[in-house]
């Protein structure tokens, strides 16, 4: 009997962490909305004021929502969005359409989605318009209800609305814009962008019949905010499937939380990156490796999460590097230091790597030239050396100027942690002439 | 369950894991790694991870047969085969809802058709489970569309669909990253084999009529040979395939005996080092290797591609190609010593005080014009020359053949300049044709 029970128990258990896996998953992978955005309260409150004065009282406007990338813009905007339709009089009457730059990458694809996010295809059919302006103005007229003088009030949201304003002649905002300058329809043009001179970036007659409304979401997060956001991130919610384990899970993460080494991971981890998405991306890591074998998060999960997310990632291409080549990168380093900077080309390298076999290898046997070129033409194909201007000259591929992508401590490193590094190229990195 | 090396994940069956670690051998903590982060089928997955690491370790081996042997929905892309965006979008949008999905894209399909498609089949096809898109070559990415990669990047949010993708790579992520930055994918990276891992693969290839150990010593001798300039398990590999016949010729002539090891090796050691000349830098094909193996008496004639590495050519143009090297690799100063008889009071010691630190030969050809080529020529030339239309076309030929190129615009009549663009040893073996000691010239010999 207790066997069965305790098989039972088992099972539960790997149900429970599938659970809490989907759970978790959603929110860091999905980014699935908060219940509240944190930190930034005032920027909801007045967005949401700004757009019920659009679908109530059918006022126009324009705003910019700018912020660095992972603050929340999209999510602030998805919540108001989410309270506003909560209201089924909203709900039937607002038509949204979201463009992105990095899809309608031109005026004519976007015009094309702006037709079919209103259903307006048919309306459309094969009429022909002279302007993008009359276009527009046609599709928004056909959204005027019959009996009244008023219209559907339309939000545009733009996302990367840096990108739009690359458009040829700004054709798009420009009409935007205009529209929700005059009274025609009431019409929102929500834009979203991570540049803060965005506004320069925009024509005179753009930016004259832009609001200027801006709303920042600039990260003031404190350390301890951001404590509590990696708790809450973590806390599972009363309405799991199986309590007992809801209750173990998060009394685990509770404890997490006030664990020294944790603290420092996160404390490390504030101070690179603020921003929600960074956490996000720590926090799947470190999820992932929960499993039936150990079913609470635990402070190594954490250390390995982001002792993966924060490895150097051109040491570790240079782990895998042979080493003929990891000389040749020694040999450049040295040029980099006698000639403070300036470029090199493949003689050079050649040269000093010669210099190096004539004086104290014992390890490194002399390689025929055309196979230290190969080696070097591997580095430049890892991009580990690039080409000065771009490759476009026409001197020979031995001349061609170089410069090293990989600095001082980097190559150091680097030599480090290579395995079974001979003792003479060691010495021959350190020494400082050569 | 916990049988420690084989691979576990929830939501997936069990044997099917079992039978994929020894396919995965080396790669059994990245293949792990990755599924861990795929969690199970059903659940969302990061928008985009990004995996790189060396040429031939595994990357899109341990992704593929994950894929594939799970059976989960997958499209997999090589940024080599996809000229233009559109045919990336028809193989995505094929492979994951069929032929009919992919038709409904216009001819020559923008970024925001592909997302409009995808919607759109992707409501008739709701996810079961996460779809996997994986772009190989990822680096190539960057010379396409601007917007591709941050787009693909964040995929998963502009379709809204439980999708992530994957990208191979062996260059790091910094490159890619685009100005006004992206969405940041997972970074994974492929560590590199270790010597002893490499052993271990290679010697999984055994020759049918030799024991194993044999192989593994063989294996052995050629990682001494090669494997500090080249930890690439495909060259090794194939390297490995072809010398193995060389290596067992003595045990088939009956001179030696398989535990003769040292006979072996100096049998064979020779051979490897002339292989790294020629087989490792492509010079010769694997098939004219193969040749020059069996019939051993021709091989010493048989050179590599720069050991005939001078071109055939007509008198005068040979010595115009060493007045051109002489010119682009002497600085115009000291040309007064080398082709005037009576150069005046220019004393040796003086005149080598000057010596700069960095020889020509590093920097690279120095432009010279046409005036300055014409005179060195006739003075290294033994014979009087008239400057007939003969020569200048030699001088255009040249160029034509890319012995010379000419620097700055074509349109310069008057005087043009030109560089160099010959080696040292080509030159070296030019001037032993025309009897001219080209070193007694050089300023950077003196």
């Amino acid at each position: 009997m207790s066997k069965r029970k305790s098989r039972e128990k088992h099972l539960a258990v790997g149900e429970c962490v599938s659970q809490v896996q989907r759970v978790l998953r959603e929110r860091l992978c999905h980014q699935r909305l908060p219940d509240k955005p944190v930190g930034l309260e005032s920027q909801y409150k007045h967005l949401l004021e700004l757009l019920k004065r659009t679908v109530v009282h059918g006022e126009s406007n324009s705003v910019l929502i700018v912020g660095p990338r992972g603050s929340g813009k999209t999510m602030l905007l998805r919540c108001v969005l989410r309270e506003l339709l909560e209201v089924q009089e909203v709900k039937t009457n607002v038509l949204q359409v979201h463009l992105s730059g990095l899809l309608q990458t031109d005026d004519r694809i976007a015009l094309k989605e702006i037709t079919r996010q209103l259903q307006l295809e048919n309306v459309v059919g094969d009429k022909v318009f002279g302007s993008f302006a009359e276009n527009l103005v046609f599709l928004l007229d056909a959204l005027k209800k019959g009996d009244k003088s008023s219209s559907r009030p339309v939000f545009f949201i733009l996302e990367e609305f840096d990108l739009l304003a690359h458009h040829k002649n700004q054709t798009l905002l420009y009409n935007l814009l205009d529209v929700s300058q005059s009274a025609q329809a009431p019409v929102a043009v929500v834009g979203l962008t991570c540049r803060l001179d965005v506004l320069e970036l925009l024509e005179k007659r753009v930016k004259s019949r832009f609001s200027h409304r801006q709303i920042h979401t600039l990260s003031s997060l404190s350390f301890r905010q951001y404590q509590d956001a990696f708790r809450s991130e973590l806390t599972l919610q009363e309405n799991f499937p199986d309590t007992k384990f809801c209750q173990e899970w998060n009394l685990g993460i509770k404890k997490l939380c006030e664990d020294k080494a944790v603290d420092e991971i996160l404390q490390k981890h504030y101070n690179s990156f603020k921003d929600f998405r960074s956490l996000h991306s720590l926090l799947l890591l470190a999820v992932s490796r929960v499993s039936v074998s150990h079913p609470t998060l635990r402070a190594v999960d954490l250390l390995e999460a982001s002792r993966m997310s924060s490895s150097d990632s051109k040491g570790n291409m240079v782990h895998g590097l042979s080493i003929l080549e990891l000389c040749l990168i020694i040999a450049m380093k040295h040029l980099n230091d006698i000639y403070e900077g300036e470029p090199f080309n493949f003689q050079m390298v050649h040269n000093e790597f010669k210099k190096f076999l004539q004086r104290k290898s014992h390890s490194i046997h002399n390689f025929e030239k055309p196979v230290v070129f190969k080696a070097f033409e591997h580095l430049l194909q890892l991009e580990l050396i690039q080409p000065v201007d771009g490759g476009v000259c026409k001197a020979q591929k031995e001349y061609q100027l170089m410069r090293l992508m990989l600095d001082h401590t980097q190559v150091m490193e680097a030599l480090q942690r290579y395995p079974q590094c001979p003792t003479d190229v060691k010495q021959w990195a350190v020494s400082a002439f050569g | 369950m916990s049988s420690g090396a084989a691979l576990q994940c929830s939501g997936y069956p069990e044997e099917k894991l079992q039978a994929l670690t020894p396919i995965l051998m080396c790669r059994e903590a990245q293949a792990e790694t990755l599924l861990t982060l795929m969690g199970e089928p059903d659940q969302y997955s990061y928008p985009s991870v990004f995996i790189y690491g060396h040429r031939a370790t595994g990357k899109s081996h341990v992704l593929f047969t994950l894929l594939t042997e799970l059976q989960i929905p997958h499209a997999a892309v090589s940024c080599v085969e996809c000229v233009s965006a559109g045919l990336m979008f028809e193989q995505v949008l094929s492979a994951l809802f069929g032929v009919d999905a992919a038709s409904l894209l216009p001819r020559s399909p923008s970024l925001s058709d592909f997302v409009r498609v995808y919607r759109q089949a992707c409501l008739q096809h709701p996810a079961q489970e996460t779809r996997y898109i994986v772009v190989e070559k990822a680096e190539l990415l960057r010379d396409m569309e601007v917007n591709l990669l941050p787009a693909l990047l964040r995929l998963q949010e502009l379709v809204d669909d439980n999708v992530t993708v994957f990208l191979l790579s062996e260059i790091v992520w910094e490159k890619f990253r685009p100005n006004t930055g992206c969405f940041e994918p997972l970074l994974l990276h492929f560590p590199d084999y270790t010597k002893a891992e490499l052993l271990h693969i290679l010697s999984r290839d055994t020759h049918p009529s030799y024991t194993p150990e044999l192989y593994m010593s063989y294996i052995n001798i050629l990682l001494g040979v090669f494997y500090s300039v080249c930890r690439d398990l495909r060259e090794l590999r194939h390297l490995a395939a072809l010398n193995f016949s060389k290596f067992c010729e003595p045990l088939e002539k009956g001179e030696a005996r398989e535990s003769d090891t040292h006979k072996l090796w100096k049998n064979i050691e020779p051979h490897l080092k002339k292989a790294m000349q020629s087989v490792y830098l492509r010079e010769v094909s694997s098939a004219q290797w193969e040749q020059q193996q069996t019939d051993e008496k021709e091989a010493t004639a048989l050179r590599g591609l720069s050991a005939h590495a001078h071109v055939e050519l007509p008198y005068y143009s040979k010595f115009l190609l060493i007045a051109a090297y002489l010119a682009s690799y002497n600085p115009a100063r000291t040309d007064r010593r080398f082709f005037l008889k009576h150069h005046g009071k220019i004393k040796k010691t003086n005149f080598l005080k000057k010596h700069e630190k960095t020889s020509n030969h590093l920097l690279g050809p120095k432009p010279f014009a046409l005036d300055r080529l014409l005179a060195i020529f006739y003075s290294v030339v033994d014979s009087r020359v008239a400057p007939t239309a003969s020569v200048f076309s030699q001088i255009s030929s040249l160029v034509t053949l890319q012995l010379l190129t000419q620097v700055g615009h074509d349109d310069q009549l008057d005087s043009p300049k030109y560089k160099c663009a010959v080696s040292l040893d080509f030159i070296l073996a030019i001037s032993r044709t025309v009897s001219f000691d080209i070193v007694r010239y050089l300023y950077d010999f003196l």
